[in-house]
């Protein structure tokens, strides 16, 4: 979705040299967009949340953080002419003439339960808590719905496979927004699977910080009691110059 | 001149800025700046509170305004409850999490309630990281310093101790529950260097920290099968004849109808004010961060603290239109990425305190050395691509996934371009007034998190918040636990919403808005 940022005659005349053409904003040219198939009139280049707003109506269900980190307001849309539908974040997104949405409502993937500190086997918990993870189909439908663009059917795989190291890296992206999910002939909820691996991996294949443990005894210990007393019995102005040398 | 244009002096001046040092200002024109150029110097965006706890006490308008709201409860409501708890928590972020998540774990009934999702907060969206003293050259006294020298020595000693001593302990609780923090190569968690702070001190999971640690809590939440109270915002509290809190009043959003708790004891861990857009600003903030808490614990009798301070975070994105007051992460800044202004120059130390390094930044462009984008918005730039050519090609890809990713989908490629930023309303440096196991002067109430106040002094340092929210959600998770352990439900009141009323009234009333705002009004009057 790139902008084009083309020149704009009549804006040139500016004084100021430091300044963006920001067409798209400036001339607040409307396209038509579809929202839940009802057309609207909005300003182009808005996001597709923003469109919402503007064509009046309230969203309580479908915003979260409006930075592109919670996944709440997951969104299929289509651009003019393509039969493609596509995902998006709606808060993420620009609209464009044309474009037809509507967001993606709550799914009822299934959550599996676990105690992640007292399993036994976490790589063969993983067919128990998710016994249909092995049955992925290869179709990469997964995949081609992340908004996040993670190799969502590869990170499956290496899931069963057992390789979950990578798959905590490969999701680390992920903003739980589960359009992989609806998709899925499988019936995975590929998200919450990755969820599980990375858990799994921290917990339990990943080295334990000897310096953590260290200082956690050594602030049990009392190592810095003196210069707690020290810096506690100062007065405000003594304390201020000693915090100007700490470099 | 297009944007490409403009940007040319960055990378023309890039290579000779790469060779200075930038000092730090020194203690008397650091509150010269400040004092000139930080939007909580404003004096024309403050006024006096007319009434409550607080009386007399200078905050902005906008939330003036809404601590001296009506409730939208009535006298003679009906109270019975819906629901029975040892320990209601209201809000859904990392304090609240936390606190639930050890409320149960100490064996009490737990109802966790939020007005969005489970996990919709700011947290999810914290990048920087999470301040804790674990590096070897570090400690947790230190940690303390650079806290008070960075809060203007305005922090609650006391908190504060409490804060960095029990850090260590909470990233073991967190490395325990699954949560990938980065690593060095000898397995020890690798720390890296934040604004205000004299030690690298920040723990990461890349630039995905909040959100990391947020997929990793609401999971835990679930799993330990906390009762959920989703898409329920609260707006009142409930007390007994002595004052004390006994649960809240929630609105379902989805049908409208209220919802009765009663609770032994409450948590709100609500979080910020971002959503009031105060002084005009753009903000980083959720869709929910309306200063809901304050409110609600305001109209109980709860003293709140250093609510006339504001974090702006210096660098918030002026640039595309769509992303306007998005947060650029410091974690640029803390890998060497320089500001420069419209000349090419560097004008301030990007190390330095947010408050420092965005009061510099609203200088330059008050001074007319910005870079103004036709939509009217006024910025500096933030030199990206330098990381690439001082740490080699593909650092900004490898270490801010979330944030290159955020512009690619402009058609920005921040590891050749620079972005255009501006100082945005971050979080909300003061809150309810805490003792350090996060009670309030109001028996039973408890806040935990960016709603409290005390801890942070007048600036919050970056990677405090994190750490700020684990610790004193798990403290008011515990001290609620097991006071709600070793006494009765109390009664089911709005005696407090008939004092305040009453207070209201001798005041010339209340300002005539219905608070807590719940949502911003943001949809569009069609007629």
């Amino acid at each position: 979705m790139r902008l084009t940022l083309t020149p704009h005659e009549g804006t040139m005349a500016q004084e100021d040299t430091n300044i963006i053409d920001q067409p798209e904003v400036l001339t607040h040219r409307m396209v038509t967009i579809e929202i839940s198939g009802k057309q609207y009139e909005v300003p182009e280049g808005i996001t597709v949340v923003k469109a919402m707003w503007y064509a009046g109506q309230e969203v309580v269900r479908g915003i979260g953080c409006l930075g592109g980190f919670c996944g709440a307001c997951a969104t299929y849309y289509r651009t003019k002419d393509d039969p493609k539908v596509r995902t998006c974040l709606a808060c993420q997104t620009a609209v464009q003439d044309g474009m037809s949405f509507t967001m993606m409502p709550p799914f009822p993937a299934r959550k599996a339960l676990y105690d992640i500190q007292t399993l036994k086997d976490p790589k063969q918990d993983l067919f128990n808590l998710y016994p249909e993870a092995p049955l992925c189909r290869n179709c990469n439908a997964c995949t081609e719905a992340c908004p996040q663009k993670i190799d969502v059917r590869e990170g499956v795989w290496k899931a069963v496979f057992g390789d979950f190291q990578n798959v905590s890296e490969m999701f680390m992206d992920c903003v739980m927004c589960g359009m992989c999910t609806p998709v899925c002939i499988a019936d995975i909820a590929p998200n919450l699977v990755a969820l599980y691996v990375s858990r799994a991996q921290g917990a339990h294949f990943t080295e334990k910080p000897a310096g953590l443990d260290q200082r956690i005894k050594e602030i049990q210990d009392g190592r810095f009691n003196d210069d707690w007393s020290k810096v506690l019995a100062m007065n405000e102005k003594e304390l201020a110059e000693h915090c100007a040398t700490v470099k | 001149m297009d944007i490409h244009a403009l940007q040319q002096i960055v990378h023309k001046t890039r290579d000779a800025r790469r060779k200075q040092t930038f000092p730090k200002f020194n203690p008397a024109d650091r509150d010269q700046l400040i004092h000139k150029y930080h939007p909580d110097f404003r004096a024309s965006a403050y006024r006096p509170i007319r009434f409550g706890p607080n009386e007399g006490d200078k905050t902005v308008i906008e939330l003036a305004t809404l601590l001296e709201g009506d409730s939208s409860i009535q006298d003679g409501a009906e109270l019975t409850p819906h629901h029975r708890t040892d320990v209601l928590v209201i809000g859904g972020g990392g304090a609240g999490c936390a606190a639930a998540l050890h409320a149960h774990g100490a064996g009490a009934k737990v109802i966790l309630a939020t007005k969005l999702r489970l996990a919709d907060s700011n947290s999810v969206m914290a990048q920087g990281g999470m301040q804790i003293s674990v590096a070897p050259e570090d400690s947790p006294v230190t940690h303390f310093l650079d806290t008070l020298k960075g809060g203007h020595m305005q922090n609650d000693h006391e908190l504060l101790k409490v804060m960095v001593e029990e850090g260590p302990s909470i990233a073991k609780w967190l490395i325990s529950l699954g949560v990938l923090f980065d690593r060095q190569a000898d397995g020890n968690l690798h720390v890296k260097k934040g604004g205000g702070s004299s030690k690298p001190r920040l723990l990461t999971c890349s630039d995905y920290t909040g959100l990391e640690i947020m997929r990793v809590l609401k999971d835990e939440v679930l799993n330990q099968k906390i009762q959920l109270l989703e898409f329920s915002a609260a707006i009142e509290l409930l007390s007994d004849d002595e004052g004390r809190c006994t649960g809240a009043i929630f609105k379902d959003l989805d049908n409208h109808q209220h919802v009765v708790v009663a609770a032994k004891t409450v948590i709100l861990a609500t979080g910020g004010i971002g959503r009031l857009h105060i002084q005009g600003f753009p903000t980083s903030n959720h869709y929910g961060a309306t200063g809901d808490g304050l409110c609600l614990s305001y109209r109980m009798g709860a003293k709140l603290a250093h609510i006339d301070t504001f974090q702006y975070h210096p660098s918030g994105a002026v640039y595309p239109e769509q992303l306007i007051g998005a947060l650029v992460t410091e974690g640029i800044r803390s890998e060497g990425g320089h500001l420069v202004n419209a000349k090419g120059d560097r004008f301030v130390n990007e190390l330095d305190t947010r408050d420092v390094v965005s009061s510099s930044i609203i200088r330059e462009c008050e001074e007319g050395r910005g870079i103004r984008t036709m939509s009217g918005r006024v910025g500096v730039w933030l030199d990206t691509p330098l990381l690439d050519a001082e740490h080699g090609p593909g650092t900004v890809e490898k270490h801010f996934p979330a944030m290159m990713l955020q512009f690619e989908r402009f058609g920005i490629d921040i590891s050749k371009d620079p972005v255009l930023i501006y100082p945005t309303l971050h979080y909300q440096n003061g809150g309810v007034k805490i003792d350090t196991n996060s009670e309030t002067n109001v028996k039973n109430l408890f806040v935990a998190g960016e709603a409290s106040g005390g801890l942070h002094g007048r600036n919050r340092l970056m990677g405090n918040s994190l750490l700020d929210l684990m610790v004193f959600g798990k403290r008011s998770g515990l001290t609620a636990a097991s006071r709600a352990a070793s006494m009765k439900q109390g009664a089911l009141t709005l005696k407090h919403l008939q004092r305040y009323r009453a207070e209201a009234k001798q005041h010339g009333n209340v300002s005539g808005v219905i608070s807590p705002m719940i949502l911003p009004a943001y949809t569009r009057k069609v007629s």
